[in-house]
């Protein structure tokens, strides 16, 4: 790919778009949860492969950061490749695979298995940012739902879940709600991973298509929506990973041959390669 | 043992490569220049530009090229690289009314002051094959004319004299920008018609055949079509006045329609608008069918429930920027959500006590 | 301190604005914390923090209000040339710069509507010095508690009870800085 990016601004942005992001994260910062409009703009990527997690992304660089991109928790799937090195080209960012160093990373589909720690920012990439959305298309009644706080859709919902199949059948993008008042869709991580939500890290979701942002502060509580006789459960396939042997990651079912054996391994590359070189398994 | 699969970079690389050559395609045959593109596929070009919110056919034919022709790619491009484009100022509005016009049709009346000027238009071709088209043979120059420098007065003014047609009050607002400020509802009309200018002429279209068909029926005539060229000029602040900075082909619709009044408007014509950068008749018609049906408030119609009458379904959708993105990302991997769906579907088969044998 | 209002701009804005905004967003995320943030000098009695804070956070499209004391000549002159926000009352302020008191009356500022909370003014509260001393801090953003040497508590607390509407805030004293965002419980310490 013949290069010409020198051209742009640190971080691909102009900085009269930064500074418009930048306003709107600190709002997401400080109302938990709440979906902030921002006037997103066009990326030089499609709508629906990250665009609003890379303008958080570019909204937040240093040139000291060391940036990691996961889609699915592996670092070498196609589209986690392409936004790594697209910031690796404008805003000339070390890079890195592995958790415990990365400054910023951003994310589609999944919390890293490492726990996050203070200094580090977890960037998540947002398709449909409106936890009610399916439940209730339209915008303006959605937006008058979150002012009222009134969730009371979303509980109806599970609730038929639970009388219909015995249990809550939202297996990702499990609906939580943040410091005890908005109701946020975590992004479609697996439910697995809604317990990490509560972190030490700051988090920032980008929906780009959707012109919103909004954020959970560190040491935020996040609460998964549940019914007392049908507790959050954050389940995942009952197997150690084939690879790394851990029992405590989320995993990926592989198939590996025609008559249709599988195996399990994890999804988070880093933290299986990292047990691996620990001499796990 | 299993190796979980790597080389995304790789893989990406060669993929480029190849999409390089695919564009290029036989080296054998001469390659497409920008200028001929730009020269004589011109309504792709006017469709990437008015689409891509940027008049510049010299930008426009190159992203036709880089595109293979695929021109919801081609308004990428160009939507991607206007995004990067400092915002100098901005000009004063476009007198079409002063409008040198190719064009210039109404089917609300005969003939009129200006005259009806039916300029380069498929309408009235047969539509066959033309196999001299293929054989490159030379094209008979057209006859020309003395150019036609009658004033064209717009066609809605002679209804408005009357009191016939609904009055458009002057907004005295600077109208917000669609690209510079996140959507939000209720939309006033500027803001619609921003949406639908650079909407997905297919999306408008369908939308406006809606209408037509009964959902949200609103009467349309053409009151007038014209196409042509407008100067664009800016006030400069250091010389106190306004100077043309150049010229834009715009085609603009107005629709005249019936309306019957309501309990708050009395009975009158009613107006839809569209204007689209270069000759784009098909989506100027059909953005001033969907303007008019996005009115149903401000005229005290009745909502009806129709799709085109529905601000935020039809202005959420009409972005093929947008949708495009959207829909293709379901190509990238959902293996994660998918695990967990298909543990959820094995646990609730569990429950239900028909588990196939494991 | 810069007394030409041509001068202290940052020399480099896209790292200088990048390095200001990422002190600015850890502060914001982690209330009572104070960090350094600089890259701009303006004229007094501006703090460097807060006119590195204008020139990261304010343009034409955001409108500005200079409290008495900071609305002076020569920092109207500044900021006009180094971002072009247009200076406002309180009203129809986004951002607010002044010491403690001479901010006025909290009510008086954009506190954000029910269905948009984040249209609220963000205020800059200019002091003499940042201490980790003072007002208790718990809510989102803080593990246990955390101690600020607030101007004050009953403002803060009133805020506080309004949530989700409310302002927000950053505290600055020379290149040092704070935030206290609606969500943050003070409690005298």
């Amino acid at each position: 790919m013949t290069d010409g990016m020198q051209d742009y601004n640190f971080a691909y942005l102009d900085e009269e778009t930064k500074r418009m992001i930048r306003r709107a994260l600190l709002k997401a910062l400080a109302i938990p949860g709440y979906q902030v409009p921002f006037a997103s703009r066009e990326m030089p990527m499609p709508y629906g492969w990250g665009t609003g997690g890379v303008q958080v992304t570019a909204a937040c660089l240093v040139p000291e950061d060391r940036l990691k991109v996961i889609d699915q928790g592996a670092d070498d799937t196609t589209n986690a490749v392409s936004i790594r090195g697209f910031f690796a080209r404008t805003a000339g960012v070390a890079t890195t695979e592995r958790t415990a160093e990365a400054t910023l990373i951003q994310t589609r589909h999944r919390i890293p298995e490492t726990p996050l720690r203070e200094g580090q920012i977890l960037v998540y990439q947002v398709p449909i940012p409106e936890p009610l959305r399916f439940l209730e298309p339209r915008e303006t009644e959605t937006r008058r739902m979150h002012a009222l706080e009134d969730y009371g859709l979303m509980h109806v919902k599970l609730y038929e879940d639970i009388a219909r199949h015995g249990a809550i059948s939202t297996s990702y993008a499990y609906p939580v709600k943040v410091a005890g008042r908005y109701v946020m869709d975590p992004s479609p991580i697996p439910k697995f991973d809604n317990p990490k939500l509560e972190s030490p890290a700051i988090q920032l979701f980008g929906a780009g298509r959707e012109q919103r942002i909004y954020a959970v502060p560190p040491y935020t509580r996040v609460v998964s929506l549940d019914f007392e006789d049908h507790p959050f459960e954050a389940s995942k396939p009952d197997h150690p990973c084939a690879l790394c042997g851990a029992t405590d990651s989320y995993l990926d079912e592989v198939i590996t041959d025609d008559t249709g054996a599988r195996m399990f391994v994890c999804s988070d590359t880093d933290y299986c390669a990292g047990r691996r070189a620990e001499g796990a398994a | 043992m299993y190796v979980a699969v790597k080389g995304g970079a790789r893989a990406i690389e060669n993929a480029h490569a190849w999409l390089a050559e695919e564009r290029r395609g036989d080296p054998g045959v001469a390659e497409l220049s920008v200028a001929q593109i730009r020269g004589q596929l011109t309504l792709a070009v006017d469709r990437v530009m008015a689409e891509g919110s940027l008049y510049d056919p010299d930008l426009a034919a190159l992203a036709i090229k880089q595109a293979r022709g695929d021109l919801i790619e081609a308004i990428f491009l160009i939507r991607a690289y206007r995004t990067t484009l400092p915002r100098l100022g901005a000009t004063l509005p476009v007198d079409t009314g002063a409008m040198a016009c190719d064009r210039r049709i109404s089917a609300t009346f005969k003939d009129l002051p200006g005259g009806q000027v039916l300029g380069p238009t498929f309408d009235y071709t047969h539509r066959l094959l033309d196999f001299k088209l293929a054989a490159e043979a030379a094209q008979p120059e057209a006859e020309r004319a003395a150019p036609d420098l009658r004033p064209k007065p717009r066609v809605t003014e002679f209804l408005n004299q009357e009191g016939l047609i609904q009055d458009e009050a002057k907004a005295e607002d600077a109208p917000p920008d669609l690209t510079r400020a996140p959507l939000e509802f209720p939309a006033c009309r500027a803001l619609r018609q921003q949406a639908l200018t650079r909407g997905d002429e297919g999306f408008v279209l369908g939308m406006a055949y809606s209408t037509q068909r009964g959902y949200g029926r609103n009467h349309a005539f053409v009151g007038e079509l014209r196409i042509g060229t407008c100067s664009v000029e800016m006030e400069i602040p250091e010389l106190g006045f306004a100077v043309e900075i150049g010229e834009v082909e715009v085609t603009e619709c107005e629709t005249v329609n019936q309306f019957a009044g309501s309990k708050t408007e009395p009975a009158q014509f009613t107006r839809g608008y569209g204007l689209v950068f270069g000759h784009g008749e098909r989506k100027a018609i059909s953005m001033a069918l969907v303007d008019r049906a996005l009115r149903w408030r401000e005229l005290g119609e009745d909502d009806t429930g129709a799709p085109a009458q529905d601000e935020e379904f039809v202005l959420q959708h009409a972005d093929n920027i947008q949708a495009t993105g959207f829909l293709e990302h379901i190509k990238l991997p959902h293996y994660v959500d998918f695990q967990s769906e298909i543990e959820l579907v094995r646990k609730l088969r569990a429950a239900a006590g028909e588990a196939p044998d494991d | 301190m810069e007394t030409q209002p041509l001068g202290g701009g940052f020399s480099d804005p896209p790292m200088d604005s990048a390095r200001a905004f990422r002190a600015a967003l850890e502060a914001m995320a982690r209330p009572g914390t104070i960090r350094r943030i600089e890259g701009a000098r303006a004229p007094a009695p501006l703090s460097s923090a807060a006119a590195t804070l204008l020139l990261m956070l304010c343009d034409g499209g955001t409108p500005l209000h200079l409290a008495p004391g900071h609305d002076g000549a020569d920092v109207r002159a500044w900021v006009t040339f180094h971002t072009g926000a247009p200076l406002v009352g309180r009203g129809a302020a986004r951002f607010a710069v002044g010491g403690w008191p001479a901010l006025g009356a909290l009510d008086e500022y954009a506190q954000g509507t029910a269905d948009y909370p984040d249209r609220s003014a963000t205020l800059i509260v200019e002091c003499a010095a940042l201490r980790p001393e003072g007002a208790r801090l718990t809510g989102p953003g803080i593990r246990d508690a955390t101690h600020l040497s607030l101007p004050g508590i009953a403002g803060f607390r009133s805020n506080a009870a309004r949530f989700p509407l409310g302002l927000d805030f950053f505290f600055t004293a020379g290149a040092q800085l704070a935030a206290l965002p609606r969500t943050t419980q003070v409690e005298a310490g």
